[in-house]
Protein backbone atom coordinates (compact mmCIF):
# COMPACT_ATOMS: atom_id res chain seq x y z
CA UNK A 1 0.00 0.00 0.00
CA UNK A 2 1.33 3.45 -1.00
CA UNK A 3 0.85 6.01 2.08
CA UNK A 4 -0.35 8.69 0.27
CA UNK A 5 -1.55 11.62 2.60
CA UNK A 6 -4.97 10.95 2.27
CA UNK A 7 -4.47 7.17 2.83
CA UNK A 8 -2.88 7.40 6.08
CA UNK A 9 -5.39 9.96 7.01
CA UNK A 10 -7.80 8.04 6.05
CA UNK A 11 -6.51 4.53 7.78
CA UNK A 12 -5.97 6.87 10.85
CA UNK A 13 -9.38 7.53 11.07
CA UNK A 14 -9.78 3.99 11.70
CA UNK A 15 -7.85 3.41 14.60
CA UNK A 16 -4.39 2.90 12.75
CA UNK A 17 -2.03 4.17 14.53
CA UNK A 18 1.01 3.00 12.37
CA UNK A 19 -0.49 5.22 9.69
CA UNK A 20 -0.51 8.46 11.86
CA UNK A 21 3.04 7.71 12.87
CA UNK A 22 3.61 7.98 9.17
CA UNK A 23 1.72 11.23 8.97
CA UNK A 24 4.00 12.42 12.25
CA UNK A 25 7.27 10.91 10.90
CA UNK A 26 6.80 12.79 7.49
CA UNK A 27 5.51 16.31 8.32
CA UNK A 28 6.61 17.15 12.19
CA UNK A 29 10.10 19.06 10.22
CA UNK A 30 7.64 21.43 8.04
CA UNK A 31 5.36 21.96 11.01
CA UNK A 32 8.70 22.84 13.47
CA UNK A 33 9.57 25.64 10.72
CA UNK A 34 6.34 26.94 10.99
CA UNK A 35 5.94 26.99 14.85
CA UNK A 36 9.75 28.38 14.85
CA UNK A 37 8.88 31.03 12.33
CA UNK A 38 5.74 31.89 14.62
CA UNK A 39 7.46 31.71 17.91
CA UNK A 40 11.00 32.76 17.49
CA UNK A 41 11.16 30.37 20.10
CA UNK A 42 12.79 26.72 20.28
CA UNK A 43 10.99 25.14 22.95
CA UNK A 44 7.69 26.35 21.95
CA UNK A 45 8.04 25.47 18.84
CA UNK A 46 8.08 21.85 20.32
CA UNK A 47 5.50 22.41 22.36
CA UNK A 48 3.50 23.68 19.62
CA UNK A 49 4.35 20.24 16.87
CA UNK A 50 3.60 18.27 20.01
CA UNK A 51 0.20 20.21 20.44
CA UNK A 52 -0.72 20.23 16.89
CA UNK A 53 -0.21 16.26 16.23
CA UNK A 54 -2.52 15.60 19.39
CA UNK A 55 -5.35 18.20 18.06
CA UNK A 56 -5.00 16.56 15.01
CA UNK A 57 -5.35 13.20 16.17
CA UNK A 58 -8.76 14.23 18.07
CA UNK A 59 -9.88 15.56 15.18
CA UNK A 60 -9.32 12.98 12.43
CA UNK A 61 -13.10 12.81 12.31
CA UNK A 62 -13.00 16.49 10.98
CA UNK A 63 -10.52 16.66 8.03
CA UNK A 64 -12.03 16.34 5.04
CA UNK A 65 -9.59 14.97 2.20
CA UNK A 66 -10.40 17.33 -0.72
CA UNK A 67 -7.83 20.03 1.21
CA UNK A 68 -4.35 18.63 1.89
CA UNK A 69 -3.56 16.74 5.27
CA UNK A 70 -0.52 19.29 5.42
CA UNK A 71 -2.81 22.48 4.99
CA UNK A 72 -4.98 20.86 7.28
CA UNK A 73 -2.05 20.49 10.03
CA UNK A 74 -0.95 24.32 9.26
CA UNK A 75 -4.22 25.65 10.11
CA UNK A 76 -4.24 23.33 13.30
CA UNK A 77 -0.83 24.50 13.75
CA UNK A 78 -1.63 28.23 13.14
CA UNK A 79 -3.99 28.04 15.98
CA UNK A 80 -2.34 26.57 18.70
CA UNK A 81 0.27 29.15 17.63
CA UNK A 82 -1.64 31.98 18.00
CA UNK A 83 -3.52 30.48 21.84
CA UNK A 84 0.21 30.48 22.70
CA UNK A 85 1.08 33.94 21.15
CA UNK A 86 -2.28 35.39 22.77
CA UNK A 87 -1.68 33.63 26.13
CA UNK A 88 1.81 35.53 25.94
CA UNK A 89 0.90 38.67 25.61
CA UNK A 90 -1.53 38.87 27.70
CA UNK A 91 1.23 37.56 30.32
CA UNK A 92 4.07 40.31 29.16
CA UNK A 93 1.78 43.21 29.80
CA UNK A 94 2.82 42.78 33.22
CA UNK A 95 6.11 42.50 32.29
CA UNK A 96 7.22 46.28 29.79
CA UNK A 97 8.87 44.85 26.59
CA UNK A 98 12.26 45.55 26.71
CA UNK A 99 14.63 45.85 23.62
CA UNK A 100 17.27 43.31 24.66
CA UNK A 101 14.45 40.68 25.57
CA UNK A 102 14.83 38.49 22.29
CA UNK A 103 16.24 35.26 22.06
CA UNK A 104 19.11 34.60 20.15
CA UNK A 105 20.62 31.67 22.11
CA UNK A 106 19.59 29.20 19.63
CA UNK A 107 21.13 31.22 16.96
CA UNK A 108 24.46 29.43 17.86
CA UNK A 109 22.77 26.47 17.18
CA UNK A 110 21.74 27.30 13.38
CA UNK A 111 23.94 24.84 11.18
CA UNK A 112 26.30 27.62 9.16
CA UNK A 113 29.51 26.14 7.82
CA UNK A 114 32.28 28.49 6.99
CA UNK A 115 31.17 32.11 7.17
CA UNK A 116 33.78 34.55 8.84
CA UNK A 117 33.23 35.31 12.40
CA UNK A 118 32.38 39.08 10.65
CA UNK A 119 29.86 37.63 8.37
CA UNK A 120 28.44 35.46 11.26
CA UNK A 121 28.06 38.42 13.65
CA UNK A 122 26.73 40.78 10.93
CA UNK A 123 24.00 37.38 9.78
CA UNK A 124 22.99 37.14 13.40
CA UNK A 125 22.25 41.01 13.87
CA UNK A 126 19.98 40.62 10.32
CA UNK A 127 18.56 37.82 11.92
CA UNK A 128 18.44 39.18 15.56
CA UNK A 129 16.38 42.38 13.74
CA UNK A 130 14.25 40.26 11.40
CA UNK A 131 12.94 38.67 14.84
CA UNK A 132 12.41 41.64 16.58
CA UNK A 133 10.54 43.41 13.53
CA UNK A 134 8.11 40.16 13.03
CA UNK A 135 7.73 40.53 17.00
CA UNK A 136 6.26 43.91 16.66
CA UNK A 137 3.99 42.31 14.08
CA UNK A 138 0.07 41.75 15.44
CA UNK A 139 -0.50 37.52 15.65
CA UNK A 140 -2.78 37.58 12.65
CA UNK A 141 -0.09 39.57 10.10
CA UNK A 142 2.99 37.58 11.74
CA UNK A 143 1.04 34.41 10.87
CA UNK A 144 -0.04 35.65 7.76
CA UNK A 145 3.60 36.85 6.77
CA UNK A 146 4.75 33.84 7.93
CA UNK A 147 2.41 31.43 5.77
CA UNK A 148 2.70 33.83 2.59
CA UNK A 149 6.39 34.09 2.93
CA UNK A 150 7.88 31.31 3.81
CA UNK A 151 5.57 28.54 3.63
CA UNK A 152 3.78 30.05 -0.16
CA UNK A 153 0.07 29.72 0.24
CA UNK A 154 -1.89 31.68 -1.49
CA UNK A 155 -4.49 34.34 -0.11
CA UNK A 156 -7.02 31.83 0.32
CA UNK A 157 -5.47 28.99 2.65
CA UNK A 158 -4.44 31.81 4.46
CA UNK A 159 -8.09 33.53 4.99
CA UNK A 160 -9.13 29.71 5.22
CA UNK A 161 -6.63 29.17 8.12
CA UNK A 162 -7.25 33.05 9.79
CA UNK A 163 -10.97 32.84 9.33
CA UNK A 164 -11.49 35.73 7.56
CA UNK A 165 -12.30 36.80 3.96
CA UNK A 166 -9.63 36.55 1.43
CA UNK A 167 -9.42 40.29 1.18
CA UNK A 168 -8.91 40.74 5.62
CA UNK A 169 -5.54 38.19 4.45
CA UNK A 170 -4.28 40.05 1.39
CA UNK A 171 -4.51 43.27 3.92
CA UNK A 172 -2.68 41.61 7.16
CA UNK A 173 -0.02 40.31 4.26
CA UNK A 174 0.70 43.72 3.34
CA UNK A 175 0.47 45.40 6.75
CA UNK A 176 3.19 43.28 7.78
CA UNK A 177 5.37 43.81 4.96
CA UNK A 178 4.88 47.43 5.91
CA UNK A 179 5.64 47.39 8.97
CA UNK A 180 8.80 45.27 8.28
CA UNK A 181 9.69 47.88 5.65
CA UNK A 182 9.67 50.62 8.65
CA UNK A 183 11.33 48.90 10.91
CA UNK A 184 13.81 47.26 8.57
CA UNK A 185 15.04 49.62 6.03
CA UNK A 186 16.73 52.24 7.85
CA UNK A 187 18.95 49.68 9.60
CA UNK A 188 19.82 47.77 6.82
CA UNK A 189 20.53 50.95 4.16
CA UNK A 190 23.98 49.84 5.56
CA UNK A 191 24.27 46.59 6.97
CA UNK A 192 22.91 44.26 4.64
CA UNK A 193 23.51 45.83 1.48
CA UNK B 1 2.05 58.39 -15.99
CA UNK B 2 0.37 56.94 -12.68
CA UNK B 3 2.99 55.21 -10.08
CA UNK B 4 1.93 52.24 -8.45
CA UNK B 5 0.71 51.97 -4.22
CA UNK B 6 2.68 50.14 -1.49
CA UNK B 7 0.46 47.69 -1.75
CA UNK B 8 0.50 46.83 -5.37
CA UNK B 9 4.33 46.28 -5.30
CA UNK B 10 3.90 43.82 -2.18
CA UNK B 11 1.33 41.54 -5.09
CA UNK B 12 3.86 42.30 -7.90
CA UNK B 13 6.49 40.26 -5.02
CA UNK B 14 3.90 37.46 -4.32
CA UNK B 15 3.30 36.98 -8.36
CA UNK B 16 0.12 38.52 -8.09
CA UNK B 17 0.72 40.83 -11.43
CA UNK B 18 -1.18 40.92 -14.65
CA UNK B 19 0.71 41.73 -18.22
CA UNK B 20 0.17 45.44 -17.44
CA UNK B 21 1.66 45.49 -13.87
CA UNK B 22 4.27 43.66 -15.38
CA UNK B 23 4.86 46.17 -18.55
CA UNK B 24 4.70 49.45 -16.22
CA UNK B 25 7.14 48.04 -14.04
CA UNK B 26 9.54 47.64 -16.61
CA UNK B 27 9.17 50.72 -18.29
CA UNK B 28 8.58 53.26 -14.74
CA UNK B 29 12.34 54.32 -13.60
CA UNK B 30 10.60 55.44 -10.79
CA UNK B 31 8.11 52.18 -9.90
CA UNK B 32 11.15 49.87 -11.19
CA UNK B 33 13.49 50.91 -8.16
CA UNK B 34 11.08 50.70 -5.43
CA UNK B 35 10.12 47.34 -6.61
CA UNK B 36 13.62 46.41 -6.23
CA UNK B 37 14.23 47.71 -3.23
CA UNK B 38 11.16 45.95 -1.77
CA UNK B 39 12.17 42.87 -3.73
CA UNK B 40 15.74 43.13 -1.86
CA UNK B 41 14.02 43.82 1.46
CA UNK B 42 11.97 40.55 1.60
CA UNK B 43 14.54 37.88 -0.20
CA UNK B 44 16.90 39.16 2.59
CA UNK B 45 14.19 38.13 4.95
CA UNK B 46 13.66 34.97 3.44
CA UNK B 47 16.96 33.88 4.79
CA UNK B 48 15.45 33.84 8.44
CA UNK B 49 17.06 30.94 9.83
CA UNK B 50 15.27 27.85 11.59
CA UNK B 51 16.97 25.80 13.48
CA UNK B 52 17.99 22.57 12.34
CA UNK B 53 15.86 19.13 12.81
CA UNK B 54 17.85 15.65 12.31
CA UNK B 55 16.78 13.34 9.75
CA UNK B 56 14.85 11.17 13.00
CA UNK B 57 13.60 14.40 13.91
CA UNK B 58 9.64 12.85 13.45
CA UNK B 59 10.67 9.84 14.99
CA UNK B 60 11.45 11.39 17.87
CA UNK B 61 8.38 13.30 18.10
CA UNK B 62 6.39 10.04 17.43
CA UNK B 63 7.98 8.57 20.37
CA UNK B 64 6.80 11.53 22.46
CA UNK B 65 3.56 11.53 21.40
CA UNK B 66 2.26 7.62 21.14
CA UNK B 67 2.07 7.50 25.07
CA UNK B 68 -0.16 10.49 25.23
CA UNK B 69 -2.23 8.44 22.27
CA UNK B 70 -3.03 5.56 24.46
CA UNK B 71 -6.68 5.10 26.22
CA UNK B 72 -5.63 4.84 29.82
CA UNK B 73 -2.27 5.93 32.18
CA UNK B 74 -1.00 2.74 33.89
CA UNK B 75 -2.89 1.87 36.89
CA UNK B 76 -1.64 2.91 39.84
CA UNK B 77 0.65 1.13 42.28
CA UNK B 78 -0.59 -0.70 45.49
CA UNK B 79 0.70 1.32 48.63
CA UNK B 80 -0.84 2.78 52.06
CA UNK B 81 -3.60 5.30 51.44
CA UNK B 82 -1.24 7.73 53.40
CA UNK B 83 1.95 7.02 51.00
CA UNK B 84 0.37 8.32 47.41
CA UNK B 85 1.99 11.34 46.00
CA UNK B 86 -1.38 13.00 45.18
CA UNK B 87 -2.30 13.06 49.12
CA UNK B 88 1.28 14.08 50.48
CA UNK B 89 1.96 16.31 47.48
CA UNK B 90 -1.00 18.41 47.39
CA UNK B 91 -1.21 18.61 51.24
CA UNK B 92 2.50 20.18 50.93
CA UNK B 93 1.53 22.35 47.95
CA UNK B 94 -1.57 23.73 49.97
CA UNK B 95 0.09 24.25 53.24
CA UNK B 96 2.81 26.08 50.90
CA UNK B 97 -0.31 28.29 49.47
CA UNK B 98 -1.51 28.91 52.90
CA UNK B 99 1.07 30.04 53.97
CA UNK B 100 1.80 32.14 50.98
CA UNK B 101 -1.62 33.55 51.51
CA UNK B 102 -1.04 34.04 54.94
CA UNK B 103 1.96 35.68 54.42
CA UNK B 104 0.31 38.51 51.75
CA UNK B 105 -2.27 39.31 54.18
CA UNK B 106 -0.09 40.13 56.96
CA UNK B 107 2.61 40.94 54.68
CA UNK B 108 2.47 44.54 55.27
CA UNK B 109 3.41 44.50 58.89
CA UNK B 110 6.22 42.79 58.62
CA UNK B 111 9.51 43.60 56.46
CA UNK B 112 11.48 40.00 56.69
CA UNK B 113 10.26 38.61 53.47
CA UNK B 114 10.64 40.05 50.77
CA UNK B 115 8.27 40.93 47.74
CA UNK B 116 10.90 38.95 45.32
CA UNK B 117 10.96 35.80 47.51
CA UNK B 118 6.96 35.76 47.98
CA UNK B 119 6.54 36.20 44.14
CA UNK B 120 9.32 33.08 43.86
CA UNK B 121 7.09 30.73 46.37
CA UNK B 122 3.75 31.59 44.53
CA UNK B 123 5.16 31.02 40.62
CA UNK B 124 6.67 27.41 42.56
CA UNK B 125 3.82 26.73 43.51
CA UNK B 126 1.30 27.54 40.90
CA UNK B 127 3.85 25.31 38.34
CA UNK B 128 3.39 22.09 40.71
CA UNK B 129 0.01 23.09 40.76
CA UNK B 130 -0.47 23.34 37.07
CA UNK B 131 2.29 20.00 36.70
CA UNK B 132 -0.43 17.95 38.51
CA UNK B 133 -3.21 19.58 36.96
CA UNK B 134 -2.36 18.82 33.84
CA UNK B 135 -1.73 15.00 34.78
CA UNK B 136 -5.49 14.52 35.82
CA UNK B 137 -6.72 16.23 32.96
CA UNK B 138 -4.81 13.81 30.70
CA UNK B 139 -6.27 11.19 32.52
CA UNK B 140 -9.73 12.65 32.16
CA UNK B 141 -9.35 13.53 28.39
CA UNK B 142 -8.15 9.68 27.60
CA UNK B 143 -11.19 8.39 29.81
CA UNK B 144 -13.43 5.98 28.81
CA UNK B 145 -16.93 7.32 29.20
CA UNK B 146 -18.34 3.93 28.91
CA UNK B 147 -15.68 2.62 32.09
CA UNK B 148 -15.57 2.92 35.80
CA UNK B 149 -16.53 5.52 37.81
CA UNK B 150 -12.83 7.51 38.64
CA UNK B 151 -13.13 7.54 41.79
CA UNK B 152 -9.63 8.31 42.25
CA UNK B 153 -9.16 10.67 39.64
CA UNK B 154 -12.57 12.63 41.17
CA UNK B 155 -10.65 12.39 45.05
CA UNK B 156 -7.70 14.24 43.02
CA UNK B 157 -10.43 16.98 41.37
CA UNK B 158 -11.33 17.59 45.04
CA UNK B 159 -8.02 18.08 46.67
CA UNK B 160 -6.60 20.27 43.54
CA UNK B 161 -9.58 22.40 43.75
CA UNK B 162 -8.82 23.45 47.51
CA UNK B 163 -5.39 24.34 46.43
CA UNK B 164 -6.84 25.67 42.95
CA UNK B 165 -8.64 28.96 44.70
CA UNK B 166 -5.67 29.68 47.30
CA UNK B 167 -3.81 30.20 44.06
CA UNK B 168 -6.29 31.93 42.30
CA UNK B 169 -6.74 34.04 44.73
CA UNK B 170 -3.31 34.82 45.41
CA UNK B 171 -3.10 35.51 41.05
CA UNK B 172 -5.84 37.87 41.58
CA UNK B 173 -4.35 39.66 44.79
CA UNK B 174 -0.99 40.21 42.56
CA UNK B 175 -2.59 41.32 39.69
CA UNK B 176 -1.64 38.22 37.60
CA UNK B 177 -4.91 38.55 35.15
CA UNK B 178 -3.85 35.53 33.01
CA UNK B 179 -3.25 32.27 35.44
CA UNK B 180 -6.39 33.98 37.15
CA UNK B 181 -8.24 33.57 34.15
CA UNK B 182 -7.15 30.06 33.40
CA UNK B 183 -7.05 28.82 37.08
CA UNK B 184 -10.94 29.93 36.78
CA UNK B 185 -11.82 27.72 34.08
CA UNK B 186 -9.72 25.27 35.68
CA UNK B 187 -12.06 25.71 38.63
CA UNK B 188 -14.68 24.88 36.65
CA UNK B 189 -13.81 21.44 35.05
CA UNK B 190 -12.42 20.55 38.45
CA UNK B 191 -15.60 21.41 40.11
CA UNK B 192 -17.93 19.51 37.35
CA UNK B 193 -15.40 16.68 37.41
CA UNK B 194 -15.67 16.24 41.38
CA UNK B 195 -19.08 16.83 41.80
CA UNK B 196 -20.27 14.01 39.07
CA UNK B 197 -20.48 11.01 40.66
CA UNK B 198 -19.77 7.13 39.93
CA UNK B 199 -23.19 6.84 38.37
CA UNK B 200 -23.40 9.94 36.40
CA UNK B 201 -24.13 9.22 32.81
CA UNK B 202 -21.13 8.76 30.22
CA UNK B 203 -22.38 11.80 28.38
CA UNK B 204 -21.39 13.88 31.56
CA UNK B 205 -17.65 12.98 31.04
CA UNK B 206 -17.95 13.35 27.26
CA UNK B 207 -19.14 16.81 27.89
CA UNK B 208 -16.48 17.56 29.95
CA UNK B 209 -14.02 16.03 27.52
CA UNK B 210 -15.38 18.15 24.43
CA UNK B 211 -15.03 21.20 27.08
CA UNK B 212 -11.44 20.58 28.21
CA UNK B 213 -10.72 20.06 24.34
CA UNK B 214 -12.60 23.03 22.96
CA UNK B 215 -10.56 25.09 25.86
CA UNK B 216 -7.47 23.91 24.90
CA UNK B 217 -7.14 23.56 28.98
CA UNK B 218 -4.45 21.26 28.91
CA UNK B 219 -2.05 23.18 26.39
CA UNK B 220 -2.78 26.48 28.65
CA UNK B 221 -1.65 24.67 31.80
CA UNK B 222 0.91 22.95 30.24
CA UNK B 223 2.57 26.49 29.10
CA UNK B 224 1.45 28.05 32.04
CA UNK B 225 3.30 25.79 34.31
CA UNK B 226 6.25 25.74 32.05
CA UNK B 227 6.12 29.74 32.25
CA UNK B 228 5.84 29.69 36.40
CA UNK B 229 8.47 27.70 36.61
CA UNK B 230 10.93 29.44 34.60
CA UNK B 231 10.20 32.67 35.59
CA UNK B 232 10.02 31.20 39.19
CA UNK B 233 13.78 29.67 38.89
CA UNK B 234 14.74 32.92 37.53
CA UNK B 235 13.77 34.84 40.53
Amino acid sequence: MEWTDAVAADEARKGNQYAFRVLVERHSRSIFRLAFRMTGNEQDAEDLVQETFLRAYKQLTQFDARSGFSTWLYRICSNCALDLIRARKRRNEQQPYSGDQFPLHWLDRVASPGPSPERLTQSKQITGQVEAALQRLSETERLAFVLRHYEGCDIEEIAATLGVQANAAKHSVFRAVQKLRRALEPAWGVAAR
Amino acid sequence: MIHFEEEQFVQAYYGEVDENTRRHLQECAACGAEFARLRDLLDSVRDYPVPERESSYGSDVWARLAPCLGPQAPPPKLRPAWFRWWILAPALAAFVVVVFVAGIVTGERRTGISARSRERVLLMAMSDHFDRSQILLTELVHANPGSSGLMAQREKARELLTENRLLRQSAVHMGDVSDADLLDALDRVLLDFANGSSTSPPDNLAALQQRIDNDALLFKVRISGADAREKGQKL
